[in-house]
């Protein structure tokens, strides 16, 4: 599998994902960890790749979207943005909205099996 | 003409804002002295009124592709209606001081 199907794949398979620099726990660049701080300030579970550990995915995941920065943040398959999105959204309270959601849409998907 | 300069040329007429500040943050993170990598755009502009935050950054990238394939490594963007500008109070989040993740370091 290349490397943008790896990308596709963590997009399509799970509600809420975030390409960062490091982890949410280790994060190793400012504006991913303010975007993995808003997530998880969310209370919605969600998946993180670190983009230094994986090369190919480092090299790949700003012609997957068009989009040439990181963290990028994918909710329900589709790009909501970087950093100052994600944090924009949170301050207005969208965001928490926006991940339930996706993380209600998954479970309902896995009960229709 | 620098990059900030640069930067400045491009969203001005992409954009017309109604305000525009470009700042050179490349300071703060672990880069070479005039490095040019890091730089914070705030833009506010009444054309933004019928796009979603994700369709206005993607119009500030696509403006900046020839920076970012030139060495422009982050920006922080903040893009506003003048309503929204105002809403809050005219003043930009501070962005975030490096933590040495990046690659070019």
């Amino acid at each position: 599998m290349d490397a943008l199907e790896r990308i596709d794949q963590e997009v399509k398979n799970n509600p809420v994902v975030i390409f960062m620099k490091g982890t949410p726990q280790f994060p190793m660049c400012g504006f991913s960890m303010r975007a993995a701080k808003a997530l998880s300030e969310c209370g919605v579970p969600f998946t993180h790749v670190n983009v230094l550990q994986d090369p190919e995915i480092f090299e790949n995941l700003p012609r997957y979207a068009d989009w040439p920065t990181f963290p990028q943040i994918y909710v329900d398959g589709e790009l909501i943005g970087g950093c100052d999105i994600t944090l924009e959204l949170h301050a207005g309270g969208e965001l928490k909205t926006l991940l339930e959601k996706a993380a209600a849409r998954q479970e309902t998907a896995a009960d229709e099996g | 003409m620098n990059r900030r300069e640069r930067i400045q040329e491009q969203l001005q007429s992409t954009l017309s804002p109604t305000h525009l500040e470009v700042t050179d943050e490349s300071h703060m993170h672990n880069v070479p002295a005039g490095a040019e990598s890091h730089f914070k755009v705030v833009a506010v502009s009444e054309s933004f009124a019928e796009h979603s935050l994700v369709v206005r950054h993607r119009l500030v990238n696509k403006a900046l592709k020839g920076e970012f394939e030139s060495g422009l490594h982050a920006l922080a963007l903040h893009t506003w209606t003048p309503q929204e500008w105002f809403e809050k109070g005219g003043v930009a989040p501070d962005s975030p001081q490096c933590m040495s993740g990046s690659k070019s370091d």
